[in-house]
């Protein structure tokens, strides 16, 4: 009770020091000194310090359930496990708020002590840019989302998690995710900043370039481990349902890797300032969008965990306010901090990040028009749509085509000028990606002209990107990336063309097949744990060289929410995964199962850690280069 | 005359406008063709013509409707006015029980019969699909 009310004061001390700094940093520019005092670095340490604390007491809530505390009441518990008490702090809309907050604090703070040899101006002026965000997110947080709100009298039993948020993947999910996020704050304030400041350059590029990718990296993270949890927790053996709520992540991740290889043309170049500042914006403004969407209830998902329309509200009008806010700045300082004196020739790497972008933004467009459709239709003309995947095949698969090739040729480019000629190895490599590309559809059995161009696409990306490692000086992050890219689109093509699932009603004692394989549904037991029943369905499963393989799927009758939730059971191989889930429905005898195979399903995942891992690369380089 | 940047210009600028109204063109005409409707069986009554596009539909499961057998699950969805029968073989979600919400995507057979073929899982308890909540008259 007293922790939930320190959290509380908190949070409001935080939000006087966020006034503070904003006072502090103003009277400071004006001055001359040429480093930013230590008083405003401490305030803006004691302001991450003060939401720390307050996130340490609503941990502390939860892990005591402390059912005073609203926030604690509605989502938690005492019969809940340890693990899930802690996790749960953040499962609920005003504790992830607070997470938002913390993440939102914490990157400023990062990015004072990161940027120390940066002009005084500069770092001032993010640091307001900033505080600005900050304010609005601790009066929303305040006002509308008050994670350490009190209910009297005091409950002596909480309502609970969603059982289906309890969950391992799930639990580390939201902070991951938030860090990418969020993360996009500081490269917006920080692209506000250097316009006003004029520092636009090569050095600004180089050290923003660390934010970028700090946010990619998690945001790559977040996806991955959402993919993951919805591929075994949801039961349907997918892991992208083109969910409004997943697309909502890929927009910012979309914008971001855009901005990752405009950050480089600028950094080397000088070139597309203007470009940079406005994905910067963008970028940031697609999390709020997202951050809207979610938290305001408009979607129908797991993650809209209130309806309360004055949130969203405040939401928009607080978005609205940042974008109109950057588009004064850019207006006024376009022309200040815009100078650009190099030319761009066509047969050049600028050319190719470029198209790169078109492209990437092309991608965008689709998936915001698929997402907000539906939302504008549903207010202008009160009628109910869903977009599905349909949609989106028709619009990006073919546009990939062309986008990976340029994706394969675009490194092996030089920036200024490229001068082109087609050795005999270069030739080789597009032969083998024939062979291997006819093989693979001769192999799937498609005779689709459209899946035969995005194989040789795919496999084009990859033997060039291999085909890089030979070369004298490497771009370990760029080249991992473009594996990692290339190694996830023919796994999910794959996986989309050769899975196969069949779905039968039985009783325990029966079976069925799926081609060769036989399906058995031994027995049945029940089991009992702290917090939920379950029922375990025994399968056996005989392969067509007559190996068992043991299956076992679960049905879980939490009691508190009361719900069921399926346990997929899972195999994994290196090359096919078997998923199998069962169901029930009430007062009826049989059993609802499920069963597929899911060929390359763990390369989706390993080639998305590929990706990951040339961006850490990145980091990495960047890192050494500066100590020398 | 004008000089050949211009001119260059002139040209990259209808070129990339043409460009934005193609796509434009091409992404709303995608999205005409692949959106789903949702409706409640009493606005599928309502209808003059059955449309042979896939639609969703909302309502509640009605009471001692659901018959299974080894393939397929059969039901009946109600909005309390009119009723729609409903033939699925997939697998159903947790929380698909009788006098419960439900939203079922397919085809319409005719006006009293969908061939669906997926089944809509709402995510908890206390949280029923918007489209199900406005169907039902809250």
């Amino acid at each position: 009770m007293i922790i939930s009310q320190l959290g509380h004061y908190s949070l409001i001390f935080g939000l006087l020091t966020s006034i503070l700094i904003f006072f502090n940093s103003s009277i400071q520019i004006k001055k001359n000194d040429a480093i930013i005092s230590d008083k405003t670095t401490g305030l803006i340490g004691f302001q991450f310090f003060f939401v720390f604390i307050s996130f340490i007491s609503l941990i502390y809530s939860f892990l005591i359930s402390d059912f005073s505390n609203e926030t604690v009441y509605n989502n938690s518990h005492t019969t809940k496990p340890l693990f899930y008490k802690i996790t749960g702090t953040w499962g609920n809309h005003e504790g992830s708020l607070l997470l938002w907050l913390l993440v939102l604090t914490g990157v400023l703070l990062g990015f004072i002590f990161k940027s120390k040899n940066e002009p005084k101006k500069y770092r001032l002026l993010t640091t307001i840019f900033h505080q600005i965000i900050v304010i609005g997110f601790f009066v929303f947080v305040l006002k509308t989302s008050n994670p350490f709100n009190e209910i009297f009298p005091v409950q002596t039993e909480g309502l609970g998690l969603n059982p289906i948020l309890q969950d391992p993947a799930l639990g580390i999910h939201p902070p991951i995710l938030y860090l990418g996020y969020v993360g996009t704050s500081i490269i917006f304030s920080a692209a506000l900043a250097s316009m006003m400041s004029n520092y636009v350059n090569k050095i600004w590029a180089k050290n923003i370039k660390f934010w970028i990718l700090f946010s990619w990296i998690f945001l790559t993270g977040g996806i991955l481990l959402g993919s993951i949890w919805a591929y075994y927790e949801l039961g349907w053996g997918g892991f992208w349902f083109w969910d409004p709520v997943e697309n909502v992540s890929l927009m910012p991740w979309l914008s971001l890797t855009a901005l990752l290889h405009c950050i480089v043309t600028l950094e080397k170049r000088e070139l597309l300032k203007k470009w940079t500042i406005v994905l910067c914006i963008i970028t940031f403004a697609l999390s709020m969008v997202g951050t809207f969407l979610v938290r305001s209830g408009i979607l129908n998902s797991v993650h809209t965990f209130a309806n309360d329309p004055s949130r969203g509200i405040y939401i928009l009008t607080f978005l609205l306010v940042l974008i109109l806010l950057s588009f004064v700045i850019f207006i006024i300082f376009e022309n200040k901090s815009f100078t650009q004196k190099s030319e761009i020739f066509i047969f050049s790497k600028e050319t190719a990040v470029l198209i790169n972008n078109w492209f990437i933004l092309y991608f965008l467009s689709v998936v915001l028009i698929g997402t907000i459709y539906p939302i504008f239709l549903d207010v202008i003309l009160d009628e109910q749509i869903s977009v599905g995947p349909p949609f989106y095949n028709k619009l990006i698969l073919p546009f990939l085509v062309p986008f990976v090739i340029f994706m394969s040729i675009g490194p092996s480019m030089k920036w200024i000028k490229t001068n082109f000629r087609i050795g005999i190895k270069s030739l080789l490599v597009i032969i083998f990606t024939l062979i291997l590309s006819f093989i693979t559809v001769y192999y799937i059995g498609e005779k689709n002209i459209l899946i035969l161009l995005l194989f040789i696409g795919f496999i084009y990306l990859l033997l060039k990107s291999l085909d890089q490692l030979r070369q004298k000086t490497k771009n370990f992050a760029q080249i991992f990336s473009h594996i990692g890219f290339s190694l996830l689109l023919i796994s999910i093509l794959l996986n989309s063309f050769l899975s196969k699932e069949i779905i039968k009603n039985i009783q325990v004692g029966e079976s069925f097949f799926l081609k060769n394989e036989k399906i058995i549904f031994k027995k049945i037991a029940i089991e009992k744990e702290k917090n939920y029943e379950s029922i375990i369905g025994f399968f056996e499963i005989l392969d067509e060289k007559n190996k068992t393989i043991n299956l076992q799927p679960e049905i879980r009758i939490y009691n508190e929410p009361d719900m069921a939730t399926s346990e997929a059971s899972i195999k994994t191989s290196l090359f096919k995964d078997r998923f199998i889930t069962i169901n029930i429905i009430k007062d009826q005898n049989f059993f609802n199962v499920r069963y597929q195979h899911k060929p390359f399903m763990i390369w989706v995942w390993i080639s998305t850690l590929i990706i990951m891992l040339g961006g850490l690369f990145a980091i990495f380089r960047k890192n050494k280069e500066v100590n020398i | 005359m004008y000089s050949k940047k211009v001119k260059l210009r002139f040209v990259f600028i209808v070129v990339f406008l043409t460009l934005i109204v193609l796509t434009t063109f091409i992404v709303l005409k995608v999205l005409k063709d692949n959106v789903v409707y949702f409706k409640s069986p009493s606005e599928i009554n309502l209808q003059s013509e059955i449309s042979e596009k896939k639609i969703r539909v909302g309502g509640m499961v009605k009471k001692d409707s659901v018959i299974m057998n080894n393939n397929k699950i059969n039901f009946i969805i109600t909005d309390f006015k009119n009723e729609l029968y409903v033939t699925f073989s997939g697998t159903v979600p947790n929380l698909f029980e009788e006098e419960k919400g439900v939203v079922a995507e397919g085809f319409l057979n005719d006006k009293k019969f969908l061939v669906a073929d997926k089944i809509l899982a709402k995510h908890d308890e206390n949280y029923m699909p918007p489209e199900v909540k406005k169907s039902l008259g809250d």
